[in-house]
């Protein structure tokens, strides 16, 4: 494997048999949303993202970054088509390999400026966070189409017709200038001749890369802002898509695994006797923190852990159970915060959230292959240069011997990012004892949801002060669990916003969950604005619109999920609508839930309504797909999923007791885009976090119970009248 | 002992036990990996498989209560390449988003249409309890009404 140099990646490369690649040089943050390429690229660049034109006149885009079902390898490519003027139907995207080349490290160039002040809107602490992970190759942070996209992709194109166009004069001895690029074709208008981009692409490579190419004007996007089929979708409707879990190699063995059911505990003993003697079982693999059972088959496997009884220590955890994390976080909250003394009315609250799973579809599995000091690996993960770092540290092994192959995944949200790869350690080392046979390693659904990256707990204690005139003239916090400064803005106007975090530490493992801190912080400060409002006496979306006089993009999206869901019409008795409004990822999402509570306190969410700023939208498509979807994986938290702690371990097991909502619980949704001047931001997801607090505040306007512990399922619901 | 089994219209003789769920034997045995595991206990779809027009949760069905009737999965509803109009609304709506809850999620819904070629949203509500991670409930709705009223509920 050929050692990462940084000039390797500047400029193009021929294709054996013709046609080009192409790399982008480095790139720099810019305000502006057309100057992208920094001059002094070609030394402080690293090439990042690629084209290929093939002799067939097709464009191959190579992605770095997964497809776990967002979308965006497909928006990507609408982005380097775009600018390319190429022919939509010429175009095909492939994942780029896991090799340093494909380091999507301009994410942190774009957005890993200096910190601001903590209360400081301007900053995405989320990405901020993603950013840090340089030289990984991470699909996270719904950074794809927002960094990728526009500080790679669009800057590709536009550079590879750049140099299509020069091969085109060239070829046709005629000026640049009167050479134009339009559906995979270079045009010379004045005399009528014309070449493919293939025809031309082996010429083309002889340019140098142009470092500042024109990007186009939005208003004449002909792929952009339009709907574009997946490239992805057929596979997934036919059952020919190869996920991590499908894949298979001649003379593969399976593997189950048991796993310290404390987080840190270790294997004390184990007698592997029962499973040895079960049809088909190769072999008991003691690990440090895991007992796994390799087999012909995964049934095989899957029936001989359960005949074992494996001993592990609780690594002093065995005490920690969600009372005590929560008690621990009220402890840490202390006092209720200051308010002004002379305040005519005071508010206070306090919030809960749980712990959560991402219980992604697909349970997480590794298949290793392991000969004498080299090794692979197969596997559906949301950073793959990350992963093979994890199998190489494991395998003690040079991260060079390694090579990854990465799958689609099925389902990530968070719980594939950089550092959370257990199951490939686990995978890796499975494949080391049994080298040079490999073995696929498949989690059970159980070991899945009890050995996750926790969304964390967390708990908030609000108060806030009305001035005599209803006005908001506070809104403090003390909060546990986490948060940062994105996550705990509030965009009113109210004189004294202070959120405080207050560290109250668990064993517990926690990870990033779709929207991470977001998700917490959106139910505490919309509720809590909510409660503001009614001890005001004022229409909870009157009181919110009133406070956004410096905010014109909230404004507007509250304005519009309002209008949507026809806000102030009136509602039979046991109905009601609730607003919330939060921004993450470089994103504002306004929605309104309509929800109706039956005469027997059962809850139903009927409709929700979606008003989304992300700046502008690539395809229109997938865009909505990712509101729609944020919003229902969102709603499955609010209404019933949690994960508790007895004893250190997790409670739940599988889906009867880590619940979801199906489609008879799903409402209507509905989703419009705003277009505004902002850049753009992130889609995959900035929809779930308004989603618990819109409920719950439609609840308290359906019924006056306000629900301030989720998930809402805990709290009975009274008995309507009517 | 072999059994014998009918898999998208080929007979296949398997030597496996029994007890071997159809999930595994169709994955593992046969190679057929757009039957999806999920759960393992049948509350989540992913693994639905049609015996003899019937959705069947294949993760808990032993192999041995599938000899001598058909068994359909994901690769068997397009027959000849075309997609069935269940997989054909599925790439129209772009209902998929990461796709793995699919499989399961067409085959059940194929055979909710052999059941009401023109389901009611009740209908829909009271037979299809996939799990979706992804929230595709929306579209999942839509484009069984849209089948429906193309008149393609009585192909599926």
């Amino acid at each position: 494997m050929r050692k990462w140099t940084r000039r390797a990646f500047i400029g193009t490369g021929t294709l054996a048999g013709g046609g080009f690649v192409l790399g982008v040089a480095g790139v720099a943050f810019s305000p502006s949303r057309h100057s992208v390429v920094s001059d002094d690229a070609a030394t402080t660049g690293q090439l990042t993202t690629w084209l290929l034109v093939t002799p067939d006149n097709l464009v191959t885009v190579l992605v770095p970054h997964c497809e776990m079902g967002q979308g965006s390898q497909t928006a990507l490519a609408m982005m380097a088509a775009e600018e390319m003027e190429a022919d939509w139907n010429l175009v095909r995207v492939k994942e780029a390999p896991a090799t340093d080349d494909y380091a999507n490290a301009y994410i942190a160039r774009a957005f890993g400026g200096s910190i601001p002040a903590p209360l400081g809107r301007a900053f995405d602490y989320g990405t901020y966070r993603f950013a840090r992970w340089y030289g990984t190759q991470a699909t996270g942070g719904s950074t794809a189409v927002r960094g990728t996209g526009r500080y790679g992709m669009s800057v590709a194109g536009a550079a590879a017709k750049q140099m299509l166009i020069a091969a085109a004069a060239e070829r046709f001895g005629v000026s640049a200038a009167e050479c134009k690029a339009s559906s995979s074709r270079i045009l010379h208008t004045p005399s009528g001749r014309s070449a493919t981009f293939g025809e031309l692409a082996s010429a083309a490579a002889k340019f140098s890369v142009p470092s500042n190419p024109v990007l186009k004007d939005p208003d004449t996007y002909t792929i952009r802002r339009t709907a574009r089929q997946r490239f992805d979708i057929r596979s997934k409707v036919n059952g020919s898509a190869v996920y991590g879990i499908d894949f298979t190699l001649p003379g593969m063995l399976y593997a189950a695994v048991e796993i310290a059911p404390v987080y840190g505990g270790k294997l004390v003993s184990v007698d592997s006797a029962p499973a040895e003697a079960m049809p088909g079982v190769k072999r008991v693999v003691r690990l440090e923190n895991a007992v796994a059972v390799v087999a012909d088959s995964y049934w095989h496997a899957r029936k001989a852990i359960a005949s074992l009884k494996p001993q592990f220590d609780d690594a002093g955890h065995g005490g920690v159970s969600t009372e005590s994390i929560f008690a621990a976080f009220d402890k840490s909250l202390g006092a209720v915060p200051d308010t002004p003394k002379d305040a005519a009315t005071l508010v206070t609250a306090d919030y809960r959230v749980p712990f959560l799973a991402h219980a992604t579809m697909e349970p997480m599995v590794c298949t290793a292959k392991v000969e004498g000091d080299r090794a692979e690996i197969w596997a559906g993960v949301q950073d793959p240069l990350n992963a093979r770092s994890a199998a190489a540290k494991a395998l003690g092994m040079d991260v060079e011997h390694v090579k990854l192959t990465n799958l689609p995944l099925g389902g990530g949200f968070g719980r594939r990012l950089p550092f959370t790869y257990d199951y490939v350690e686990l995978g890796a080392r499975i494949g080391k004892v049994m080298s040079p046979v490999p073995v696929k390693l498949v989690w059970s659904r159980e070991n899945d949801i009890q050995h996750d990256y926790y969304r964390p707990a967390g708990m908030a204690r609000f108060a806030g002060a009305l001035d005599g005139n209803k006005m908001p003239v506070a809104a403090r916090c003390h909060y546990a669990g986490g948060g940062d400064g994105e996550s705990v803005f509030m965009p009113y106007a109210i004189a004294d916003k202070r959120a405080d975090n207050r560290d109250a530490s668990h064993p517990i493992r926690t990870g990033a969950w779709r929207s991470v801190l977001n998700s917490q912080h959106g139910f505490f400060k919309e509720s809590f604005i909510d409660e503001l409002a009614h001890a005001a006496g004022k229409d909870p979306f009157l009181f919110r619109r009133d406070l956004m006089t410096d905010q014109p993009r909230f404004r507007a999206a509250l304005e519009k999920a309002a209008a949507m869901a026809n806000w102030s019409s009136p509602l039979p008795a046991g109905e009601g609508r609730g607003i919330a409004i939060t921004e993450s990822f470089g994103t504002i999402v306004a929605e309104v839930a309509h929800v109706a509570v039956s005469p027997e306190g059962a809850l139903r969410v009927r409709n929700v309504f979606a008003a989304v700023d992300c700046g502008d939208v690539v395809n229109t498509d997938t865009a909505k797909a990712q509101v729609e979807g944020g919003i229902i994986f969102g709603l499955s938290a609010a209404l019933l999923s949690e994960i508790t702690i007895a004893q250190g371990r997790v409670v739940e097991k599988n889906f009867r007791d880590y619940r979801m909502i199906h489609i008879a619980d799903a409402p209507q949704i509905e989703v419009e885009f705003i277009r505004s001047d902002a850049k753009l931001g992130g889609l995959g997801e900035p929809a779930v976090p308004p989603i618990a607090p819109a409920v719950t505040n439609a609840i308290f306007a359906a019924t006056g119970v306000r629900v301030r512990e989720l998930p809402i399922k805990n709290h009975p619901l009274p008995r309507q009248t009517t | 002992m072999p059994i014998t089994v009918t898999i998208n219209g080929h007979a296949h003789t398997l030597d496996i036990e029994p007890d071997t769920p159809l999930l595994w034997a169709l994955r593992d045995t046969l190679g057929l990996t757009g039957t999806k595991f999920g759960c393992g206990i049948s509350a989540c779809g992913a693994c639905t498989v049609l015996v003899d027009d019937r959705a069947v949760r294949s993760c808990m069905f032993p192999i041995s209560q599938v000899a001598g009737a058909n068994v359909t999965t994901i690769e068997g509803l397009a027959a000849d390449g075309t997609l069935n109009p269940v997989q054909q609304a599925w790439l129209d709506q772009q209902v998929p988003q990461c796709g793995y809850c699919q499989s399961g999620m067409i085959v059940a819904v194929t055979a909710l249409f052999k059941q009401f070629p023109r389901p009611t949203d009740e209908d829909i509500d009271a037979t299809i309890t996939n799990i979706c991670r992804c929230g595709t409930f929306v579209r999942v709705r839509r484009a069984i009404h849209a089948i429906a009223e193309g008149g393609g509920g009585e192909h599926a």
